[in-house]
């Protein structure tokens, strides 16, 4: 039977990995990721893993030692944060260009300069054109469901590619919150076993991973991996159909929150969803009628359903927790531009908030609703929630 | 040691790890380096797995649909081979460990030229050796970025021309000694590492066999010239690295867990610039006033450095400082 724990988020997320139990583990440590990383640790210190796992020296090493090791068909898993992801980022994009499942928890944090360790989305904008699909997770549940849905996506044959689990550094890694854990055995059967066709381990049929690619065949290989996406898109309302079938939970590319007769919806990724549902219950109690938009998923990302969702509405307010300097932010931009298509479409307006970790009140949420109520929404004009002009 | 009539019958039967066919220049000693190592550690029964980092090696190696690989094969980036192969070997022990895979056979070679180990790829190295993985890292020296077209490393010598590090009006070019890098290595203690050269091919087989079969990290560096940035003819790679021993330019010697070993002792030695003035490399050095004085500031370091080893030797002759990696 399930049971429900009351731990951090990055608790949660570890237990997800110790019902994985993947073959290996690299990591290193930086906050706010580092809890994961300690407790699984403890998993395997106390037997009750038996991953082999590689404390290396660095985030670009983690990254490259689980390329080794998914290479050489072991299941792999690592985790970061966002100046370890930068670090990494090189290896990132290989891992996705050699069509390796890993699976990487990344507890967001702002992306220095000047230092912080707060919470913000920059890290996770940084590795959006990488090649590996991103979910998104408002809470300790979402983030463990999540790694365990990560794991069933990324390894199937038609889609191979890593797959990274965000959830918000420390409001999530660190708030202590109840979620539902799965049976071990229930997870275990669910992810199944991974058994890749190439294999660097497999000296009776040696292959070569990463070869140099060159004009004639590089740009062939870059197509494939867009079809690997297309079919992480097609696959994953049938992951998600089985995942609710073991767990009750129906999860579907947006989670829809009171948005069928809202004429203004909010979309808003992570775990500040909770304060913007809050919101809008109060909004509604106003009267007003508001909804609210959480993609679950960003890579590949939801058009068509946005575009389904988002027609005909009045007013749609985007907060994005990134910047894309001298650019529409990151989430608003592909919201725009997937309302291109649409017959009739509603007034826009874009929102940064809470960046390295500031703050967002219910009242910041209520002050952007409001610009939407007296039409005061401009499609090209990007505000600031929270912030000191 | 690998067996003689085994290498002779890869040769003969065509049975190469590492396949002809390669686009690596004429002359180049890197592919000796490649195929000994592999040749080596099949006749002693192992199955390799390599990793090479970004470099001559790798891109002239590799190029797709095409591969020289006959054994698994990874390259990933240019700074983390060591790194990669960490990985890969934690997969075989993490697979045999579940039963997923059933072969005690196969061992890991990591290759990568100076700028993948002495500069971008050291802490990557430095990690991988420090967490004990069981792997053989191999360092073909040709003291340059030479793929890209003789760009100084912390392996260029003081004196070799570079394109970053030219020799001009204003300038003697790069001062700097190379980075002692096995002595880098052999910091790490838990650690087998030695030296080794294009002209020994006993001498580096033997040491290849003491680095498969030491059970944890191993690193050989071998002196491997790049004909083309060396400016040197493209038949006299090997003639070059036996004067680099001869002229205590590059000594041969091995480190096994504290324990310095000279492996090779030439009963007289050449002067250190008969070396440099065979090398076209130099040429504009010893147009140079100074060259004498750079010249002389190297014989100096070769000649105290050569007196050291053979003190090691002495002061650590059976005397580990480890029995564990």
């Amino acid at each position: 039977m399930p049971v429900k724990l009351t731990v951090t988020g990055a608790h949660a997320v570890a237990h997800a990995m110790r019902q994985i139990n993947p073959d290996v583990v690299a990591a290193y440590p930086i906050t706010p990721q580092t809890p994961v990383v300690e407790y699984y640790a403890n998993f395997v210190a106390d037997g009750i893993v038996d991953t082999v796992l590689v404390p290396v020296e660095s985030e670009h090493s983690a990254m490259s030692a689980v390329v080794g090791a998914a290479a050489a068909g072991a299941r792999t898993m690592t985790a970061t944060a966002a100046n370890g992801l930068a670090l990494m980022i090189e290896i990132v994009y290989i891992a996705a260009s050699n069509r390796l499942p890993i699976i990487m928890p990344v507890v967001n944090r702002a992306l220095s300069g000047p230092l912080n360790i707060h919470c913000d989305h920059s890290d996770a904008m940084l590795a959006r054109d990488s090649g590996w699909i991103q979910f998104f997770t408002e809470n300790h549940q979402e983030a463990y469901d999540f790694m365990i849905i990560a794991t069933k996506l990324a390894e199937k044959e038609n889609v191979l590619l890593p797959v990274m689990v965000n959830l918000d550094g420390f409001i999530t890694s660190h708030g202590v919150e109840s979620f539902e854990m799965l049976d071990d055995e229930v997870v275990k059967e669910f992810v199944g076993t991974w058994n890749p066709k190439y294999s660097l381990l497999d000296t009776q049929n040696p292959v070569t991973y990463g070869p140099v690619d060159l004009f004639d065949y590089y740009f062939e290989h870059h197509r494939q991996q867009e079809e690997g996406m297309k079919h992480a898109y097609e696959e994953l309302p049938k992951v998600f159909e089985e995942f609710a079938e073991i767990s009750g939970r129906k999860y579907d590319f947006l989670d829809l929150y009171k948005t069928d007769d809202a004429d203004y919806i909010m979309v808003i990724m992570n775990s500040t969803a909770s304060t913007a549902k809050y919101v809008v219950d109060e909004l509604r109690e106003e009267g007003k009628k508001v909804g609210l938009i959480k993609p679950q998923v960003f890579t590949p990302f939801p058009k068509k359903e946005f575009q389904k969702v988002l027609n005909g509405r009045k007013g749609v307010i985007v907060l994005d927790r990134a910047m894309s300097f001298g650019k529409e932010a990151p989430l608003y931009s592909l919201i725009k531009s997937s309302l291109y298509e649409v017959p009739s479409r509603p007034k826009l307006g874009s929102y940064i908030y809470g960046l390295g970790g500031r703050n967002t009140s219910p009242k910041m949420i209520r002050q952007a609703f409001e610009d939407a109520f007296n039409g005061n929404l401009l499609a090209d004009e990007q505000r600031y929630l929270g912030l000191r002009e | 040691m690998p067996n003689i009539r085994d290498l002779v019958d890869y040769v003969e039967n065509n049975d190469w790890a590492f396949a002809q066919g390669h686009r690596l220049c004429p002359g180049c000693n890197a592919p000796m380096v490649a195929n000994w190592a592999t040749l080596a550690a099949k006749s002693l029964g192992y199955e390799p797995v390599v990793g090479v980092a970004t470099g001559c090696l790798e891109v002239s190696t590799s190029i797709f649909p095409y591969t020289s690989w006959n054994v698994p094969y990874i390259h990933n980036a240019f700074e983390n081979v060591a790194a990669t192969i960490s990985g890969v070997e934690s997969a075989y022990r993490s697979l045999r460990n579940r039963k997923k895979i059933d072969n005690d056979k196969i061992k890991f070679i990591a290759i990568g030229g100076d700028g993948g180990t002495y500069d971008i790829g050291l802490q990557s190295l430095s990690g991988a050796i420090e967490r004990g993985h069981d792997f053989v890292y191999i360092l073909y020296d040709n003291e340059g970025y030479m793929n890209t077209g003789n760009q100084r490393s912390g392996s260029t010598p003081p004196g070799a021309d570079s394109t970053t590090e030219p020799l001009g009006k204003a300038s003697s070019g790069k001062l700097q000694l190379k980075k002692s890098i096995v002595d880098i290595i052999a910091g790490h203690e838990g650690v087998y590492a030695a030296t080794a050269v294009t002209s020994e091919p006993w001498d580096f087989m033997k040491k290849m066999q003491e680095a498969l079969e030491f059970p944890g990290p191993a690193f050989i560096a071998v002196l491997a010239p790049c004909v083309r940035f060396w400016r040197i003819p493209d038949d006299s790679g090997v003639e070059v690295t036996k004067l680099a021993v001869e002229t205590k330019y590059w000594p041969l010697w091995q480190y096994n867990m504290g324990v310095y070993k000279v492996t090779k002792k030439p009963k007289t030695f050449k002067p250190v610039k008969e070396y440099i003035t065979k090398l076209g490399r130099y040429n504009k050095l010893m147009k140079r006033p100074d060259a004498n004085e750079i010249i002389e500031e190297l014989q100096n370091y070769v000649n105290a450095k050569w007196d050291r080893l053979l003190a090691l030797e002495e002061i650590t002759k059976d005397k580990p400082i480890r029995t564990k990696i």
